[in-house]
């Protein structure tokens, strides 16, 4: 229904301006209800419509703030003495001691009281309720549960550069430090404002490193004194040897003279045993091994030069890489070169050529670790190119064992202490392999993707399960390994021996069989040499072959023709016989 | 008076007891079968463990109240019985 209002406006009027009043409402339209309509309407009930009635609710989160707590000690004092009494003077507390004795609450309580004890006391007479039951039964033997090792924690190089973890050494008597030495090993790249300091961690604590360690040159290599758990020696970069006391402060308390020292960067430093105790040897890629007395490091005490040709030139010789020493065996040792070649020295020699006893030639590139079995000092690892090899000491053609070619370069190297067959290694795509050799010797046992840039460096605690890795960028990662990679299995020493028995002894074989081959190949190439003098006269010469096989080759062909002439004859003669014998037929018919 | 002093006879007697501290509800030993600074020491120390441990167990249930403790280290065993206003250790 419309509604509509009109209103009028004169021609004239418009387009004037509006002037606006105000008026009184007016009704325009009056509408009634009209009950007819109702009928066009159906009433729906009952109708369904939801109510919710409940107290509303919020949520809310809240993080505490982070709470410092110290633990301190408090010095106890007496206290609780009333007021008046005067806890020093012995009168006045006895006078209040024996008041309050005289209290019949104090009688009663501690009638009660004593009675309540006397009950327990009893108890703990007649059954010792804390006794370990089941304290004889076995421990449960190795669950098959995979090997496994997780982060424990992770300590990054604070300074803004990063630079490489290039070695790492643990503290001995416990292992609760850990040296890190930091360098940039790439030529050239270390820029003026690289740091030149190492640190020393403490393992709890991977914020803030314990203490430094302040050397003129960034350091490569560390080692803890095993006999003193304060002093350290350090190799670094330029060649010198660096001297510290912990408990002396940062600066090194003595370092080698240049003139005197290492011309390339020493890659190993090796702490030695001696009566002293502060004898030390390093290597380095200019091709000596000098050994030093920590008290006196203004020259070496002794020199090798790494010449395999036993001249002692130190143009011919190789630079080293790594170092080898066994406690058990100080008159050893055995340096890995970057040639890829092993030497066996003996430090007891007469004269410098007889200080190396012998040479394995062993890898394709330099040789990053080197380390002998704990339990089996014949037996040693050798880490460089692509492949982690074991040798035995006897043996000096080829490594016993060897693991496959792998997917990049091995880096570092290290056996476990506790467990015989079970080595770790390091490579450059970040991954940390643990291998057991009585497990499986083609793979590693257990491999972590710890970083994603190239691990340098690794070391393991002398308990076997606290493993130190140090990465390119600085961090080094603390890892714990699974109690089964770290406790000594039954049987594993004689199962190992075994193993190295038959592999040593396999190799023997083999070298022999090929000594008697290539033996018998000399005297075959010998004796070959002796009949072919013999034969050069009777050899024919090659157009005289040449014209003999033509004349045999034709003289067949034509033996060949005849024959088929000779059948064709025959041929001829049997039909025509045929026809004859028809003819006779036919005509006798 | 005497029974007092024969309770604290009796427990003092039991196999094991090394020593007894009755002390009040602020901590001063009343009596005690140990030396002077070992039973300060003991006294103090223990007062505030028992009133931490009884308002612990106040706490989760206001009807429920502490009736025994015992301290059990690897060299000896302290058992503490607290009552309204004294309590009694025995090592």
């Amino acid at each position: 229904m419309e509604i509509v209002h009109v209103y009028s406006k004169l021609r004239s009027e418009f387009g004037r301006q509006c002037l606006f009043s105000d008026r009184p409402a007016e009704l325009l339209l009056d509408l009634p209800p009209d009950p007819s309509l109702t009928l066009s309407f159906i009433q729906k009930s009952p109708r369904d419509q939801a109510v919710q009635a409940c107290w509303e609710t919020s949520e809310h989160q809240v993080n505490t703030e982070r709470f410092e707590t110290t633990s301190c000690g408090i010095n106890h004092m007496e206290g609780g003495w009333p007021k008046d009494i005067n806890p020093a003077e012995m009168e006045q507390t006895i006078r209040v001691r024996k008041k309050v004795e005289k209290d019949e609450s104090f009688i009663n309580s501690v009638l009660q009281l004593g009675s309540v004890m006397e009950h327990c006391i009893r108890q703990n007479n007649a059954v010792d309720i804390y006794q370990e039951c089941f304290e004889d039964e076995e421990v449960v033997e190795e669950i098959q549960e995979p090997p496994s090792a997780k982060t424990v924690n992770i300590f990054r190089d604070p300074n803004e550069i990063k630079r490489t973890v290039t070695s790492l050494s643990w503290q001995p008597d416990g292992g609760r430090k850990l040296a890190v030495a930091y360098s940039c090993l790439e030529f050239q790249k270390s820029s003026k404002d690289i740091s030149l300091d190492s640190y020393i961690w403490d393992i709890e604590n991977p914020n803030r490193p314990e203490m430094m360690l302040k050397p003129t040159s960034p350091l490569v290599c560390l080692d803890y004194n095993p006999k003193d758990s304060h002093t350290l020696v350090g190799g670094s970069y330029n060649g010198q040897i660096a001297f510290w006391d912990t408990r002396k402060g940062n600066q090194p308390v003595e370092f080698s003279s240049l003139e005197h020292s290492h011309r390339d960067p020493v890659y190993k430093i090796i702490w030695l045993q001696s009566k002293t105790g502060t004898d030390a040897f390093s290597a380095s890629t200019d091709g000596q091994v000098l050994w030093w007395d920590v008290r006196k490091l203004a020259e070496p005490t002794e020199c090798l030069v790494l010449d395999p040709s036993r001249e002692g030139n130190l143009d011919q010789a190789l630079g080293a890489t790594s170092l080898e020493f066994e406690p058990t065996m100080p008159t050893k040792f055995m340096v890995g070169t970057e040639q890829g070649l092993v030497i066996s020295c003996n430090r007891k020699a007469k004269t410098p050529a007889e200080k190396i006893v012998c040479t394995y030639d062993s890898h394709h590139g330099p040789i990053y670790a080197l380390q002998r079995n704990p339990f089996f000092p014949k037996n040693f690892l050798t880490v460089g190119d692509w492949t982690a090899r074991i040798w035995s000491e006897d043996i000096k053609e080829s490594s016993i064992m060897c693991t496959k070619y792998q997917m990049s370069y091995l880096t570092d190297a290290c056996w476990s202490p506790v467990r015989p067959s079970v080595f770790f290694t390091v490579k450059m795509d970040g991954v940390l392999d643990v291998w057991d050799i009585l497990f499986k010797q083609s793979d590693p046992t257990l491999s972590l993707k710890v970083c994603d840039n190239s691990l340098y460096s690794l070391s393991v605690q002398d308990n076997g399960r606290l493993v130190a890795c140090g990465s390119q960028l600085g961090e080094a990662t603390l890892l714990e390994i699974c109690s089964g990679l770290s406790n000594l299995q039954k049987n594993e020493k004689s199962l190992l021996a075994a193993m190295f028995e038959r592999e040593s002894k396999r190799e023997k074989i083999l070298e022999a069989r090929q000594r008697e081959v290539r033996l018998k190949e000399r005297s075959r190439s010998e004796q070959s040499r002796e009949e072919e003098a013999g034969r050069e006269e009777g050899e024919e010469d090659p157009k005289q072959l040449i014209a003999r096989a033509e004349s045999d080759f034709y003289s067949l062909v034509e033996a060949e023709v005849k024959r088929r002439e000779k059948k064709d004859e025959e041929k001829d003669i049997c039909e025509e016989k045929d026809v004859k014998d028809e003819e006779q037929r036919g005509t006798s018919e | 008076m005497a029974e007092v002093e024969e309770t604290l006879k009796r427990i003092q007697g039991q196999k094991g007891v090394q020593g007894i501290i009755v002390a009040n509800s602020e901590g001063i030993p009343i009596k005690s079968t140990l030396d002077n600074s070992s039973t300060v020491q003991y006294a103090g120390l223990i007062h505030q463990l028992v009133m931490k441990a009884r308002s612990t167990i106040r706490d989760i249930d206001p009807q429920n109240d502490l009736t025994f403790m015992r301290v059990r280290s690897k060299k000896n065993e302290i058992m503490i019985a607290p009552d309204k206003d004294f309590f009694l250790i025995v090592i």
